[in-house]
């Protein structure tokens, strides 16, 4: 099955708007509940970061009987550095953001506690694509 | 497995007018047959369909009132809120004595357990990692987690509510006293139906210690009917075992169990929607923090229960003002601790946690292979319907209908929607159509308009 939302720039109000809806969905398949929490936090994460450092984006899920595929695709001005991104506490975060309750640099490491598979593809000036893997079973 | 639910339609007086389907919150109600049924697996006796009703067409199955008499040794366990139904000038200790005078030897405050009860949950709130830690007082709240927010069960205190412990206490001071167990008959007077369902099927409990239940309104009908008769000329007893402090007394209403704890971030939320709302987040992990949540099914909680006869904003003050004269009692040193009960505590103490709350999960399919066919039929079909919720299909939402096009036989030209397109494309007769709306709505309601 394959879903799709969009992700709007500087929208926290409505972040975690993907991330309820896969919810839904997960739990009416009868996915275990603590899988079903990771997913929804990694998400989450993901979608803020489109949000927040670039200029909103896509979000896509491809769920099959086995796994979810979840993908949060931006135009955004991509990330530099993923290596030093992925640490706890690193964050570019613009105080305006830090004064929303974001910016810890917790959420790349957050999103990679919580899947099986993690892969962040980013260029500079065109974008960046973070593509989750979680095991439904 | 099959649920309890005290809630039941009367067939013989329902209108399909549909109320009902529209207000409740697991979307367990369909119209069929110009009837409304409930889905068992779905309900979580909230009541909000018996608030809805304009015509009283649900009612909350009870017990035979001559059921108590099958027992020797009879006892009526007694919610605050009970006594909170009447006038201040009608005093406890007569509505004590008019109970025994219809057939309870005994009559006991649920709340007089209530300190026990909050030095357990006090102790979870301490040792408890997994935040927020929730409250199982509200019945509807905990059957509402486990079919909606399967991902809290864990969340849930494993510990039975004060009316558990209480009939618990009782059993036991009875059986101490000479009485065989089977002798002795504890009878909850119940302001809800999810109480009700709670002590038939009990959620991490084997049995319920409270062998019937009788609903608040209609011991209020038979006490009233008592004290109209009286007049002036009545007797009071003497109250056999000592008062409830002033915060058991408030343990039901809103905030009741909250201003107690011991945590740095509590909640006290009322109201289904309301209760919803917060749990939605909790799931998400939008909510950071908090440590202590008392969650509620009912406006104002027991209160505002379906089954009682006072307004609930009155029932809370009435309460207030017990607690607060009792209060002045506490400071003055003169209130009578309920001592029976702590002589008991290390056996109540032993005895008060129940298994892990476990998910009653409403999923399409056991099987994620054939779930996952059924979402994508259901997905298709939510994409062709128009999307604007108007019940005439009979069920509460277009996506209600898709799920039950998919899983319950329901056809896509049960849409009017639908049913109109297919009339203008000749696809289908008025007569046809007309037939569709009589299966939903019933034989009478299409026959006005033929
Ligand atoms: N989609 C993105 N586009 C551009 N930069 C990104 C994106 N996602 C993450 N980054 C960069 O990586 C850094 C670390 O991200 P991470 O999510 O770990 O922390 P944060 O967003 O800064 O703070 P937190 O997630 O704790 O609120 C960010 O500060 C940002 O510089
Ligand atoms: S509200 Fe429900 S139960 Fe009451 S009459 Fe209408 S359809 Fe029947
Ligand atoms: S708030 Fe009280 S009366 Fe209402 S459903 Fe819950 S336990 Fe019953
Ligand atoms: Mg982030």
């Amino acid at each position: 099955m394959h879903l799709e939302y969009t992700v709007i720039e500087g929208d926290f109000v409505n972040a975690g708007s993907a991330s309820s809806s896969i919810k839904k969905t997960l739990k009416q398949l009868n996915v275990n509940p603590s899988i079903v929490k990771r997913v929804v936090v990694a998400l989450y994460e993901a979608e803020v970061n489109a949000i927040a450092h670039a200029y909103g984006g896509v979000v896509t899920a491809d769920i099959d009987a086995g796994k979810i595929l979840l993908r949060v695709i931006d135009k955004g001005p991509g990330i530099p550095d993923i290596e030093w991104a992925m640490q706890e506490g690193h964050s570019t975060a613009s105080p305006e953001v830090r004064n929303m309750g974001f910016g810890a640099g917790m959420g790349l490491p957050n999103i990679k506690k919580n899947v099986d598979r993690l892969n962040v593809q980013s260029t500079v000036g065109v974008g960046t694509t973070v593509e989750m893997e979680v095991n439904l079973s | 497995m099959a649920f309890f639910h005290a809630l039941q339609i009367n067939e013989n007086v329902c209108e399909g007018c549909s109320h009902c389907m529209r207000v409740c919150p697991t979307e367990a109600i369909r119209v069929r047959d110009g009837k409304a049924h409930i889905n068992e697996n779905r309900c979580v006796d909230c009541g909000n369909c018996f608030t809805a009703c304009p015509h009283k067409a649900i009612f909350v199955k009870q017990d035979d009132f001559d059921e108590i008499f099958k027992f020797p040794c009879r006892v009526a366990l007694v919610p605050a809120v009970f006594l909170g139904q009447f006038k201040d000038d009608i005093t406890v200790s007569r509505i004590y004595a008019i109970l025994n005078e219809i057939g309870f030897q005994h009559v006991i405050e649920t709340e007089i357990s209530t300190p026990l009860y909050t030095e357990k949950k006090n102790e979870m709130e301490r040792s408890n990692n997994n935040k927020p830690l929730i409250s199982s007082f509200c019945p509807a709240i905990v059957r509402l987690i486990q079919v909606k927010f399967p991902g809290l069960v864990d969340n849930i205190m494993p510990i039975k509510a004060p009316l558990d412990i209480t009939a618990m206490f009782i059993r036991r001071k009875l059986v101490k006293e000479g009485w065989p167990e089977d002798q002795i008959g504890v009878f909850y007077v119940t302001p809800c139906a999810a109480k009700i369902a709670a002590v038939k099927s009990p959620v991490g409990e084997e049995k319920s210690s409270v062998d019937g239940v009788i609903n608040m309104d209609s011991l209020y009908n038979r006490v009233y009917k008592k004290i109209k008769e009286q007049g002036h000329d009545y007797k009071e007893v003497k109250l056999p075992i000592a008062q409830l402090t002033s915060d058991s007394i408030l343990t039901s209403l809103t905030n009741g169990e909250r201003r107690l704890s011991i945590s740095e971030h509590s909640l006290s939320i009322d109201g289904m929607d309301n209760c919803m709302e917060f749990l939605e987040k909790v799931e998400n992990d939008e909510v950071e923090g908090v440590d202590f949540l008392e969650l509620r099914a009912c406006d104002q909680s027991c209160p505002g229960g379906i089954l009682t006869y006072n307004n609930r904003f009155l029932t809370c003050e009435r309460l207030f003002n017990r607690a607060r004269y009792v209060a002045g009692k506490e400071r003055r040193g003169e209130l009578t601790r309920a001592k029976e009960v702590e002589d008991e505590h290390d056996y109540l103490y032993e005895n008060i946690s129940v298994e892990e709350v476990e998910p009653r999960s409403i999923s399409l399919d056991p099987d994620i292979s054939k779930a996952l066919e059924k979402m994508n039929k259901i997905k298709e079909i939510e994409r062709m319907l128009p999307q604007i919720d108007c019940g005439i299909c009979g069920a509460p939402s277009c996506d209600a209908l898709a799920e039950d096009i998919v899983c319950n036989g329901c056809k896509l030209s049960d849409c009017i929607f639908v049913q109109r397109n297919m009339e203008a494309r000749k696809d289908m007769k008025v007569e046809e159509s007309l037939k569709i709306m009589e299966n939903i709505w019933g034989y009478e309601k299409i026959e006005k308009f033929r």
